[in-house]
């Protein structure tokens, strides 16, 4: 394994000094094989993502375990968990156990699979949680996201059944009834474009009620994509009165309005839909606050076919990984506690994932990335290491660019590319 | 309606003043009363814009001359058109058929300038399709030659001879701010 | 001019009214003997209709035929629409077809949009979704203006399911441009959120329709879906017709001069009485001929010129 000094490089934001990796782990100092010109560059723990889609297997022509985790590993992360909704669905320990292997295979991030609440995404039966829990994917979060766990005994069970194991679940919370064929928020643009809207209130009605069920039975709950200032608020008292729950926005949530649909490019149509000015500075606030824990991307690639059609036709989602940190650091600013806090201890630790989002001392596993904050880049889809292309800002300037990501002292991005 | 216009050249030459105008005007209206023996059975259409006043004046005259009525009224040509995919898009000018109809009438349509006769290709064709005159016939304030067509005119006010180069360009009080001349615009100089 | 006509929102006051005045030449010439015109000889106009409408697609297909247009219908019943082919490969069929319109209706809000980026040819919006019908505005304008001389300043309630209608949203946004006073009356369940400040500021709503009738120069009765029961929009078509619909004793709140619209088909005894269908308040039977002579103007105003 080859060593690297990491000469001039800032821990966080802090003045520049040298790093060295070795072994995996970040050494004392000495003499390294290879010096990297890390002078203006800051380094952070490696970012973890808690909602990714992989698409592996079933939809390998939108995006791949190894494809995913190369955007993945360009975008700065070194462990991203992987969504349950591939086809087969993620439900049974050996679904679970391919794709972990297949993260293994491919030798860029840590590939943690997440396991399905339900057979099938379905909303009926609980799937093997145990199994996938003793599997060699050691899944602790489990979530039908794509679908809410809509029936609320079936979600109290869930919540009661992990504790046996630690894990979490984590809900896409969206209250179906009042969902049907919506295509983006419901509001004065939803009105004036003639489609059907989102309420915001479908999503903060499921959080009230599973903030309440989790309290009610002592469980861990995890909140995905929050979108809407109101879940903020109902995040706020929740975490207020102790209840243990966590809560992840994207960065898109954190960036761009309802507005955009109004192009009519269903590139912007994503579930939970964007939101409003007004939703956008509340989940700001609360990234900054805490009341949100992390950011997570809902990386979720889609095939052209499946964007290049009517806006109702469409698949929502928009790919992030690669965009992730440069959005966030466009919204937050060079805040690198924060940043690392929101996008890579705090989702490590919700996770259980040790080894990811440590502190660069001495003897720590050396998972982190490399940023350079003066770069301004140009969103080219083209350009995008995902097999898809979806992403909602071609053409648009942002800060900061990866210059290298090393997973346990192994690098995977090197000058802005990777390695294999 | 009134065509904006953007008089920009310098004009080269007054080709009618506003008495060589109403002279002229008078003249057709002596000559149509003389060809037609004293305009029984006519019906005057004007081709918007400017040949639609013109009408008007004629029929005018001629009752001023023989104290008789004449129907008038206004044939648009532009859906008739054969050169409309060359240019933006026109508006449209007022159709309005005289009550009576033009069956077996002798039709005389009125312009203010014949060029290439193209203008007058679309309106027989306009016309085809409202009735069936018994003949038709055409007037003009002004004929500069060029014809595209083997059309020609029973009632010129004035010949022209110009170079395609250059632009006539007919102003009436009733619709280009009270002034009554002709121009000739441009050219080779 | 403008190239496409996708949301009345594309039509400024100056357009609009040069619309309604080549309409009504239009309407002038279909009283003759010979109605064809040869205007757009050479030309080929598509009707892509995804959803049946026989009285949408006639009405395009009389219009560019009396403009001597060639008229290609392709409907997506028993095409390799229905097979499945996207939207994105029918418009490049039509494109090497040459067609120099597509004239689309479609049940997905903005597909006339989507379909402009792919098409060199004009697109006209027959019916989007939920959203729009900007032809039906259109028609409907012409209509007011002829009978009641105006638009500017006329008080119009458009009565009923605005939340799914397209022809709300484009009557809301044209006769706003052309300075009509818009009052939504419906049941609170089918008036869209932020009616206002999504179309236009001035636009007012109302639950009570009684209330609002004296006042009113025109009232356009949507038509109500049956169906819409199912989904708890109202409990029955009963309580539905009783406070919203438009009956012989409610049309009497009218002042005199004003006219009953509807864009058709109706529910006769839902929204609308046959007595009050069938009055000479009525303008349903005009506005379909109208429609014919709007939409001739629509296809000579974006096709009569230099593409």
């Amino acid at each position: 394994m080859r060593s690297y000094l990491l000469k001039g490089v800032s821990l966080l934001g802090q003045p520049a000094q040298d790093l060295v990796v070795r072994d995996g782990v970040i050494a004392e100092g000495g003499k390294a094989d290879e010096t990297i010109d890390a002078e203006g560059l800051v380094a952070l723990p490696g970012l973890v993502d808690l909602h990714t889609h992989l698409r592996e297997p079933g939809r390998e022509d939108a995006e791949t375990v190894e494809t995913g985790s190369r955007a993945a590993a360009l975008g700065g992360y070194t462990a991203v968990f992987a969504m349950a909704n591939t086809s087969p669905v993620a439900d049974t320990a050996g679904v679970v156990e391919q794709v972990w292997r297949l993260g293994r295979e491919a030798g860029l991030v840590d590939v943690q699979p997440i396991g399905a609440v339900t057979v099938g995404l379905a909303g009926k039966q609980l799937a093997e949680l145990g199994a996938m829990a003793t599997s060699a994917a050691n899944v602790r979060i489990f979530s039908d996201d794509g679908n809410c766990v809509a029936d609320p005994r079936l979600m109290r069970r869930a919540l009661e059944y992990v504790k046996a194991f630690d894990g979490i679940i984590a809900q896409h919370a969206e209250e179906p009834r009042l969902t049907e064929g919506a295509q983006m928020h419901e509001g004065e643009v939803s009105t004036r474009l003639g489609r059907t809207g989102w309420p915001a209130v479908a999503e903060e009605a499921i959080i009230a009620r599973d903030v309440l069920l989790a309290e009610h039975v002592g469980s861990r709950l995890h909140v995905c994509h929050v979108s809407t200032a109101g879940s903020v608020e109902v995040l706020r008292q929740a975490k207020a009165r102790g209840v243990r729950v966590t809560a992840e926005v994207t960065p898109h949530h954190l960036l761009l309005t309802d507005e955009l649909a109004a192009s009519y490019d269903p590139v912007y149509k994503v579930n939970p839909p964007l939101r409003t000015a007004a939703d956008v500075q509340a989940l700001r606030q609360a990234l900054i606050d805490g009341v949100i824990d992390i950011v997570a991307t809902d990386h979720a690639p889609h095939a052209v076919q499946d964007k290049e059609c009517e806006w109702a036709y469409a698949r929502p989602g928009m790919v992030g990984l690669e965009t992730a940190l440069p959005v966030v650091l466009s919204v937050l600013g060079e805040q690198w506690k924060l940043i690392a806090e929101r996008m890579s201890r705090t989702p490590a630790r919700i996770a259980g994932l040790s080894g990811h989002g440590t502190d660069l001392s001495a003897g720590s596993p050396a998972s982190l990335t490399l940023v350079d904050p003066s770069a301004r880049r140009v969103v080219d889809p083209s350009g995008l290491a995902s097999l898809s292309r979806n992403t909602p800002y071609a053409g648009t300037t942002l800060p900061g660019r990866i210059v290298a990501t090393f997973l346990r002292g192994e690098p995977t991005v090197l000058d802005g590319k990777a390695v294999k | 309606m009134a065509q904006p216009r953007a008089d920009t050249e310098t004009p080269s030459k007054i080709i009618l003043t506003s008495s060589d105008l109403h002279r002229v005007v008078d003249r057709i209206a002596h000559q149509i009363l003389e060809k037609t023996s004293g305009a029984t059975g006519t019906v005057l259409l004007g081709i918007p814009t400017r040949g639609v006043p013109l009408a008007r004046r004629l029929a005018a005259r001629i009752h001023a001359f023989e104290g008789i009525d004449i129907p008038v009224g206004a044939l648009d040509i532009t859906l008739y058109r054969d050169d409309l995919r060359l240019h933006a898009t026109r508006a449209l000018g007022r159709t309005e058929i005289p009550a009576d109809g033009l069956d077996g009438r002798r039709v005389i349509l009125v312009d203010d300038v014949l060029f290439s006769g193209r203008t007058v290709r679309a309106a027989l064709d306009a016309l085809s399709d409202v009735g069936r005159p018994s003949s038709v016939q055409l007037a003009v304030l002004v004929d500069r030659g060029h014809r595209e067509l083997p059309i020609r005119a029973d009632y010129v006010g004035k010949n022209i001879p110009t170079a395609l180069s250059e632009k006539v360009r007919v102003s009436l009080a009733e619709i280009d701010d009270g002034i009554d001349e002709v121009k000739l615009f441009g050219g080779a100089r | 001019m403008i190239k496409h006509l996708r949301s009345a929102a594309d039509l400024d006051a100056e357009t609009a009214t040069l619309i309604l005045d080549t309409a009504g030449e239009m309407a002038a010439l279909a009283g003759r003997e010979v109605k064809k015109l040869p205007t757009l000889r050479g030309r080929t106009v598509v009707n892509l209709f995804y959803e049946d409408s026989t009285r949408t697609r006639i009405s395009f297909e009389a219009a560019a035929k009396r403009l001597s247009a060639d008229v290609i219908n392709f409907s997506a019943k028993g095409s390799s629409v229905s097979k499945g082919e996207s939207l994105k490969d029918t418009a490049l069929t039509l494109q090497a077809m040459g067609a120099d319109a597509v004239v689309i209706r479609h049940p997905a809000s903005g597909a006339p949009h989507r379909l402009a980026s792919w098409v060199d040819g004009s697109v006209i919006n027959a019916g989007d979704g939920t959203h729009e019908h900007p032809t039906q505005a259109l028609l409907d304008a012409y209509t007011m203006r002829s009978r009641l001389g105006k638009i500017d300043g006329l008080k119009v309630a458009i009565v009923g399911d605005v939340l799914h209608s397209r022809v709300a949203r484009s009557n809301v946004l044209l006769l706003t441009t052309l300075g009509a006073e818009i009052t939504l009356v419906g049941p609170p369940t089918l008036i869209p959120v932020d009616i206002a400040a999504a179309l236009s500021p001035q636009t007012k709503v109302s639950y009570d329709l009684d209330s609002v009738l004296p006042d009113m120069d025109v009232v356009m009765m949507l038509r109500v879906q049956t169906e819409r029961m199912q989904d708890s929009y109202f409990p029955s078509a009963r309580e539905y017709s009783r406070r919203y619909g438009l009956d012989a004793p409610r049309m009497r709140r009218l002042p005199e001069h004003a006219i009953v619209m509807h864009p058709g088909p109706m529910n006769r005894g839902m929204e609308i009485a046959p007595e009050v269908a069938d009055s000479s308040r009525s303008t349903i039977v005009e506005q379909v001929a109208n429609g014919v002579s709007a939409r001739m103007a629509v296809l000579y105003l974006l096709l009569g010129g230099k593409a």
